[in-house]
């Protein structure tokens, strides 16, 4: 048997644990435009900031490939899928046959057309290489630009904040981390970032970019040394959209992770996942989604059956020292706790928790996760413990012990 | 696998396993030593106090294994075992398993910006786990299942 | 709130060196001596309710806590010492009688500890019990006086009831409610594991512990408490209390707040009701009187039912014995007056009955004038501490023994005479869920057993020494004690010459 993987990111190594659980033997061989060794593309930051070495980039041990008999052709780019013939081209012509394709090509940075763009030098911020190239004109005291606060871009933010950068980030939306977090949420995160040093200027957006200058709508211009552009991300369809295979927002799976064509299944962000708490087909851009992903449609190219469900949006990050954790759909009725230094907003619907947000204290969140994702009804656990804090007190004592595996007289 | 289980029938939420636990992993040799020398040692399992019982929790090292397979710097890891260990070099704190965990058993080091978890204390010493041997009331116990 | 009176008998003594703030001992102390000072981030004590129980310092993880006696003295006084002045400044302050618990404290001669036991020498060899098998088996009941034989000559083996014991060891009466479900499920599973036997004290038996009924003393009290026909049958023999070592003379009183819904429904009394036990049997004024309930209890049970007649050990106990095995009773115990209990009026506990050791010589020595002593089997308790204290009470004469505070000691007991508070640190002798959960009947049964496994070894080995292989050589067998210190006339009680003789 010939598995191809497209991608060696989370996705793919998914893919290849789900193979390699039912199929010791079969070839795999993982494709990658990129030249390293599967490394941990959330990880760039921290190796931006510094807090983590080039080795300990890396997403899976040195010898990882040997180990799990995994033929690596890295720095070397597909261009198309044949699914007639089931092989796909590289760019620099060789041709791979499959029996089983993997897609987990990711996404890339979504870079809107703006004046004056095209004559400034800027960066993104998805992969490693686009690190090291920010890491090479890091200068102290340097004055940096992010267009967007989402993840990416306060993640970069936050690197940066290290070589003591004075740091403008500027949003069209009014407030910050939309994708994560409630507007209370999104003011108490923009509170502490600031604190920091980091300043935001929103609901507006450049009007025109000059050499080391935006001038944005508001009126405002605001100078940098570097402009970092982090306003959102796109799938990356078009290898299997070329070979005829269903695509929407991204690609078009069904349970078992395979898309429209034969043989050709596709995990990660690239694809559309079904949400269990919103009842929605959406992008879950999650590296948890895409390692599971991976990982069901590794097995069911290796002949077994299985579907992935149950995946729900939810973040885990941290900005200077301030955890969020969420989960879920914000829609439904609320419940709110706020100090000082924390958050808790925990939603309900259909007499279920469907999500929550927690900032400052996060421990234990994942008891709320699994609420959302077993979809367990609020009359089974006690009420009043589940909003105190998340805790296993909550459930009757049968589930209770069930899930710790506990004695019963 | 022999796994760490808790009777709570018996616990008494004395919070000793805490204390054995923090201990065990904190590297130092006793628990004096451990709590006075201005660190501050994390347990990796923990007491929950209710009106009638309590028992502690820690990782189940379960079949769904969420904290593993989430892990955004592949810093959790199953040993042969099926024990789940946390390469404490690797781990960056982002606190994804601590999103993923359905029992609450990760914890994190605020310290040391990395999270903890019980390697039913495969890396301390051998035979029986910290928590096992310092409970009074036999409430916890490592065993087959 | 007038003037304190009385000092603090203990002081806490925390080593801050090695305290580490765990709060262990502020969890686990009911009488809440210890609490954490959160502003000085230290623990903190009030000696003021410590009763010395030592679970604090038996918890504490680091070694950090003493309890010692406070030095704080009054001024001394051979005739008005501390305790006798502390105790009329109680009474003074109370207008109480003075409550205490366990057993008689006061410094009276331990006989036990002024006999010593023979061993062997060159003429008669000793014997070596890992070598040889030695019997410890003990069967309690009447025993016939000769061999009979049918009209075929064939052995006629129709006997009375018995007790078969695997040593002669038995843990004696103490109550669910005086002491808790998981004290007395140690007690119940301990005592089948050995072959002995456990008994449920006045207060009923829980439907819990009807599967260990083999192994099972149901005790008819006073009170009759739980007392019905299924109780009955449930055991292996029935025991009708008649006096009590710590307290002879005077009835029991479990305080209502101890009555919970599972106490209610053992000892068949109304939930929160004080349990009270009338200091006599209402209905026995005579041996005749004991002897109607004693036939009555045999044919409530089919005569399939060894009874046990227990007294305490008073001024003229041979001639109570005496009747007792007229009576009808297979089994005479009795209760020496340092013996324990769960409450007792102190000045009862302390100065009322004489000492097991005595009493059962003379009981003894007694049954046998009067040519009776098959007629019944003897057992003894009221403070037997330790196997050679079983040896020697079996070679004054008895067929075995009840303990009771040692097997207390097993489950974790410390002896700081405060069960009447309900509050026992140690989930022995308290009715609060919280505190009873802290006894795990896994680990106490386990304790039980080996303490009376222990006590086994030794046994063997002290007959061993003196060339005895069976126990039914030891018993009665006075030769092989000496008594050291004693007066001729304590020597002539207890029937033993005094070493050297």
């Amino acid at each position: 048997m010939n598995y191809v993987i497209i991608g060696n990111s989370a996705a793919a190594i998914g893919t290849v644990a789900g193979i390699r659980e039912f199929d010791s033997t079969g070839n795999i061989t993982i494709i990658s435009d990129e030249k390293y060794h599967t490394y941990s593309r959330p990880l760039i930051s921290y190796w931006l900031e510094g807090k983590v070495t080039e080795k300990n980039i890396l997403y899976r041990p040195a010898d990882y490939y040997e180990q799990n008999n995994v033929t690596p052709v890295l720095g070397r780019k597909v261009t198309k899928i044949d699914a007639a013939n089931k092989s796909v081209l590289l760019e620099d012509g060789l041709q791979i046959q499959y029996d089983k394709l993997m897609v987990a090509t990711g996404s890339k940075p979504f870079v809107p057309p703006m004046n004056g763009l095209d004559k400034v030098h800027y960066h993104t911020f998805m992969s490693f290489d686009s690190a090291k190239a920010i890491r090479s004109e890091a200068k102290d005291g340097m004055k940096v630009l992010i267009i967007g606060a989402g993840l990416i871009g306060l993640k970069a933010a936050e690197a940066l904040s290290a070589y003591n950068a004075k740091i403008t980030v500027v949003d069209m939306a009014d407030r910050i981390l939309p994708s994560i977090l409630d507007v209370r949420a999104g003011v108490k995160m923009q509170k502490h970032i600031e604190s920091k040093g980091v300043k935001f200027i929103l609901g507006t957006s450049a009007e025109e970019f000059t050499e080391h200058s935006a001038k944005l709508k508001n009126g405002v211009t605001v100078d940098f040394d570097m402009l970092i552009i982090a306003v959102g991300v796109r799938p990356n369809t078009e290898l299997v959209s070329d070979a005829g295979g269903n695509v929407d927002r991204g690609i078009i799976t069904d349970m078992t992770q395979k898309t429209s064509l034969d043989d050709v299944y596709a995990a990660g962000d690239c694809t559309v996942s079904y949400d269990a708490s919103s009842d929605t087909n959406k992008i879950l851009a999650l590296l948890p989604n895409a390692y599971m992903q991976g990982e069901v449609a590794g097995r069911n190219m290796a002949g077994r059956e299985f579907r992935y469900v149950n995946a729900i949006p939810m973040n885990a990050i941290g900005f200077f020292g301030l955890h969020i954790i969420s989960a879920g759909s914000y829609d439904g009725e609320e419940y709110v706790e706020e100090t000082e230094n924390t958050y808790k907003k925990l939603v309900f619907r259909e007499n279920r928790l469907v999500g929550y947000i927690l900032i400052g204290d996060v421990r234990r969140a994942g008891i709320y996760t699994s609420m959302i994702k077993e979809r367990i009804d609020l009359g089974e656990v006690d009420i009043d413990m589940l909003k105190e804090k998340p805790q296993m007190m909550m459930f009757g004592k049968t589930r209770r012990l069930d899930k710790l595996g506990g004695i019963t007289k | 696998m022999k796994k760490v289980y808790v009777n709570e029938d018996w616990c008494l939420a004395c919070h000793l396993c805490e204390y054995y636990c923090a201990a065990a992993n904190s590297g130092a040799t006793d628990m004096i030593k451990a709590f006075k020398s201005g660190k501050n040692p994390i347990p990796r399992i923990q007491v929950e106090e209710g009106s009638e019982v309590n028992f502690a929790v820690q990782c189940r090292h379960c079949d769904g294994k969420a904290c593993v397979k989430g892990c955004i710097a592949g810093a959790l890891s199953i040993t042969p075992e099926g024990v789940v260990v946390c390469d404490e070099n690797k781990c960056v704190g982002c606190g994804t398993c601590i999103l993923s965990c359905p029992f609450g058993c990760i914890v994190i080091d605020e310290d040391n910006h990395r999270i903890a978890k019980c390697d039913l204390c495969t890396k301390n010493h051998d035979g029986e786990p910290a928590c096992v041997q310092g409970c009074p009331n036999n409430a916890i116990v490592f065993e087959e299942r | 709130m007038g003037v304190e009176f009385i000092y603090p008998e203990f002081e806490v003594i925390r080593n801050d060196e090695r305290c580490i703030g765990c709060r262990v001992c502020e969890r686990q102390c009911a009488n809440e001596v210890h609490r954490y000072d959160v502003e000085r981030g230290r623990m903190m004590s009030d000696e003021t309710t410590c009763v010395n129980c030592q679970r604090c310092v038996s918890l504490c993880p680091t070694r950090a806590l003493k309890i010692v006696k406070s030095d704080c003295t009054l001024r001394e006084n051979a005739n008005w010492q501390n305790d006798t002045i502390k105790e009329v400044y109680k009474q003074a302050n109370s207008g109480g009688v003075l409550l205490s618990s366990m057993g008689n404290p006061k410094p009276m001669p331990v006989y036990w500890d002024k006999i010593l036991i023979n061993a062997s020498q060159v003429t008669n060899p000793s014997i070596d019990p890992l070598r040889e098998p030695m019997e410890t088996k003990v069967f309690l009941g009447k025993k016939p006086e000769k061999i009979t034989r049918d009209e075929n000559g064939r052995l006629i083996t129709d006997l009375p009831p018995h007790l078969e014991l695997s040593m002669p060891v038995m843990f004696s009466a103490m109550s669910y409610g005086s002491i808790s479900y998981n004290a007395h499920a140690s007690l119940a599973r301990a005592a089948t594991k050995l072959g002995v036997y456990y008994n449920t004290g006045e207060g009923g038996l829980h439907e819990d512990f009807f599967k260990y009924g083999e192994n099972t003393i149901v005790q008819v009290a006073s009170g009759r408490f739980g007392v019905n026909e299924e109780y009955l049958s449930a055991g292996a023999a029935i025991e009708i209390k008649m006096g009590q070592g710590a307290k002879p003379g005077i009835g029991g009183h479990l305080p209502g707040m101890k009555i919970n819904d599972e106490i209610s429904k053992t000892r068949m009394i109304p939930k929160g009701t004080d349990a009270i036990s009338p200091a006599p049997h209402h209905d026995i004024y005579s041996i005749e009187d004991l002897r109607q309930l004693v036939f009555s209890l045999k044919e409530a049970t089919n005569w399939e039912k060894p009874v046990i007649v227990k007294i305490a050990a008073v001024h003229n106990v041979a001639a109570i014995a005496s009747g007792v095995a007229r009576s009808g009773a297979d089994i005479i115990a009795i209760d020496g007056f340092r013996g324990g209990t769960g409450a007792a009026p102190t000045r009862i506990r302390d100065n009322v009955g004489i000492p097991i050791e005595l009493a059962l010589a003379s009981v003894d020595a007694r049954l046998r004038d009067e040519g009776i002593r098959n007629d019944v089997s003897v057992v003894v308790g009221g403070s037997v501490r330790s196997a050679a204290d079983v040896v020697k009470a079996i070679a004054l004469g008895a067929d075995a023994c009840y303990i009771a505070t040692s097997a207390l000691l097993a489950l974790g007991c410390h002896l700081c005479r405060s069960c009447n508070t309900g509050k026992c640190n140690w989930g022995i002798a308290t009715q609060r869920a919280d505190l009873v959960k802290r006894l795990n009947p896994d680990i106490g049964y386990q304790r039980l057993v080996n303490l009376v496994t222990a006590w086994d070894h030794e046994i063997k080995e002290m007959m061993g020494g003196m060339g005895i292989n069976s126990i039914e050589a030891l018993r009665g067998n006075r030769l092989m004690l000496r008594g050291v210190g004693l007066t001729q006339k304590e020597l002539d009680i207890l029937g033993i010459q005094h070493a050297g003789e």
